[in-house]
């Protein structure tokens, strides 16, 4: 199966959508998306609620195997050409592969390390974890406000930090993809600019899709933007292109703010 | 100028502009009703500490004269100078650690099976249905089923094992409920970080799930077990002897349990097994408080570091 609809850039894509559609029960969510992602780059995920970007986003990680509901009826989804929902696949795989940020910070209720070092250990890290700990934590942009108190609690910290410690946490994992799915909506402007900032750094060593509802934010931080529409996929191109000069109707009122 | 004097002029500054008033505050009465919801509910609450300390009082003026360390270590007897209630204070708390265990290793499990891992389908909500329906059960059927089944059919004899089994058996579906209850209030963000690190469900369970909701399963167990520990009806049917004068010493050995020997004492026609049975009533007490602060220090140990 995994040489069928073989697309011409597949190979160096580092997560693809080939002809998708998503479905909750008989209601379809996502309609035949095809949709190819860099490595080292940020593709923001843009388009109004309820137009089915979430859950696009979800099947990448496979996080929407606990909705019941949910069923894929069409399509594939590849990580390095590897099909995500092929019979023989362990979600658990993909999912050590492939990260993910939550719309709300969920740090665990136990110690900043320990929220670091907990996925490592369950998947067999065999290195040093004070180092680990050390590195996340200074690739997420935390390290210096928290190297003092790395065993007190993580819901001590403030929102804009949980998130960041949730980021520290996904990196601690040396993953190849890192999913974000509205990191920024429960956080003020100064934290959402540092969540940009560091995810700019972060795409040297890593390939990030974002959803966001925040247009300035796709158009500030991302590489590529997809915009989605009732479950079809829009337009997809460079982010200049797609802000500059959208080639599609419905993709220049939405950016000019028309409906949303 | 008082409230009173201030609401009078407010309220007549309001009916001289406006010719037909719209509202009609009746701030008297409300405040009336207010006062009267505000001693009901305070009476209600002193209630059931008055009716609560009168017990206690009448029981430890009956009960502590003959409470002695002699009491604890004297097997039950005739005579009620040389009564004690040592093979019942032994035989609830080997018991009681039994049905512990039985109780919460099986119900926890139950209740992770239904909460994180059973798809809602015909089958789960089957078990739920009956579940609910088992709480509701009264005492006395779980002992003529620990007798059947027990007893006679696995043939643990009228031993501590199948009095355990029987009362693990009947708080059960209590530990269930509570247990459910408890994982529900974790959030889900909880476990969705978790699986998102490549964690599988058994390790998401063990390691975030279980651990946030322990200081509420443990509430339900405290309750539960403090109804165990203070029943009587079932164990009599399941085969507690009350006059029994030695230690049980292994789990196939006939026993008794103190509100058995309580319920016996009381009946007897002597008046000094009156001051007898009050006595035992003050060890049962002490015992249930023990367990429950025992349960409470682990619940306050694991709640301190789960708050969101």
């Amino acid at each position: 199966m995994s040489d069928l609809n073989q697309n011409s850039n597949a190979n160096q894509s580092v997560l693809s959508a080939l002809d998708v559609s998503l479905a909750y029960d008989q209601r379809t969510i996502v309609k035949n998306v095809t949709l190819n992602l860099d490595p080292n780059s940020i593709t923001s995920l843009i388009g109004p609620s309820g137009c089915g970007k979430s859950t696009l986003l979800r099947t990448f990680n496979r996080m929407n195997d606990f909705i019941p509901a949910f069923r894929k009826t069409s399509g594939f989804i590849k990580y390095r050409n590897l099909d995500i929902y092929g019979d023989d696949v362990d979600p658990v795989f993909i999912r050590r592969r492939v990260g993910m940020v939550f719309q709300k910070p969920n740090p665990f209720p136990s110690s900043i390390a320990k929220n670091i070092t907990w996925g490592p250990s369950i998947n067999g890290f065999q290195g040093d974890f004070d180092e680990l700990v050390e590195i996340s934590l200074k690739r997420a942009a935390l390290w210096d406000e928290v190297k003092d108190k790395l065993h007190s609690s993580g819901l001590a910290l403030s929102g804009g930090q949980q998130q960041r410690l949730c980021i520290a946490r996904a990196i601690a994992m040396d993953p190849d993809v890192i999913l974000m799915d509205e990191p920024c909506s429960a956080l003020d402007p100064a934290s959402t600019a540092k969540i940009e900032e560091l995810m700019s750094e972060l795409k040297e060593r890593y390939s990030i899709l974002i959803v966001t509802h925040n247009m300035q934010q796709a158009a500030r931080a991302s590489d590529h933007t997809a915009l989605m529409y009732h479950g079809e996929l829009v337009e997809f191109g460079s982010t200049r292109q797609i802000f500059n000069s959208p080639k599609n109707k419905v993709t220049e009122d939405y950016i000019m703010g028309r409906f949303g | 100028m008082t409230p009173e004097e201030l609401q009078r002029k407010l309220q007549s500054s309001f009916t001289d502009m406006d010719e037909i008033p719209l509202f009609k505050d009746n701030l008297n009465a409300r405040a009336r009703g207010e006062f009267l919801f505000k001693w009901t509910v305070r009476f209600s609450a002193f209630t059931a500490v008055f009716i609560m300390s009168l017990l206690l009082y009448r029981v430890l003026q009956d009960g502590l004269p003959w409470l002695s360390f002699d009491f604890l270590n004297r097997f039950p007897s005739r005579l009620p100078e040389r009564a004690g209630i040592k093979s019942a204070l032994y035989g609830s708390c080997y018991i009681i650690v039994l049905t512990t265990i039985f109780s919460v290793s099986i119900g926890v499990a139950a209740a992770l099976y239904l909460e994180e891992i059973a798809k809602k389908n015909r089958l789960s909500q089957f078990i739920e249905v009956n579940i609910a329906n088992l709480a509701g059960v009264p005492s006395l059927v779980y002992g003529i089923l620990g007798l059947a089944v027990f007893v006679r059919y696995l043939d643990f004899g009228r031993s501590v094992l199948a009095a355990a089994a029987t009362l693990a058996l009947m708080i059960l579906p209590v530990i269930i409920i509570t247990s459910r209850e408890a994982l529900r209030t974790v959030p889900n963000g909880i476990r969705m970080a978790a699986l998102a690190l490549g964690a599988t469900p058994w390790q998401t369970i063990w390691s975030h799930v279980l651990p946030a909701a322990l200081p509420n399963i443990l509430t339900g167990v405290i309750l539960a077990l403090s109804r165990a520990l203070g029943e009587a009806a079932p164990l009599i049917i399941v085969g507690g002897v009350t006059y029994i004068a030695f230690i049980p010493e292994s789990l196939f050995d006939s026993f008794t349990t103190m509100p058995i020997q309580i319920f016996n004492w009381a009946g007897r026609p002597q008046v000094e097994f009156q001051g007898i049975a009050a006595a035992g009533i003050i060890v049962m007490l002490l015992l249930v408080l023990t367990t429950n602060a025992f349960a409470i220090i682990l619940r306050n140990k694991f709640s301190q570091k789960s708050r969101w």
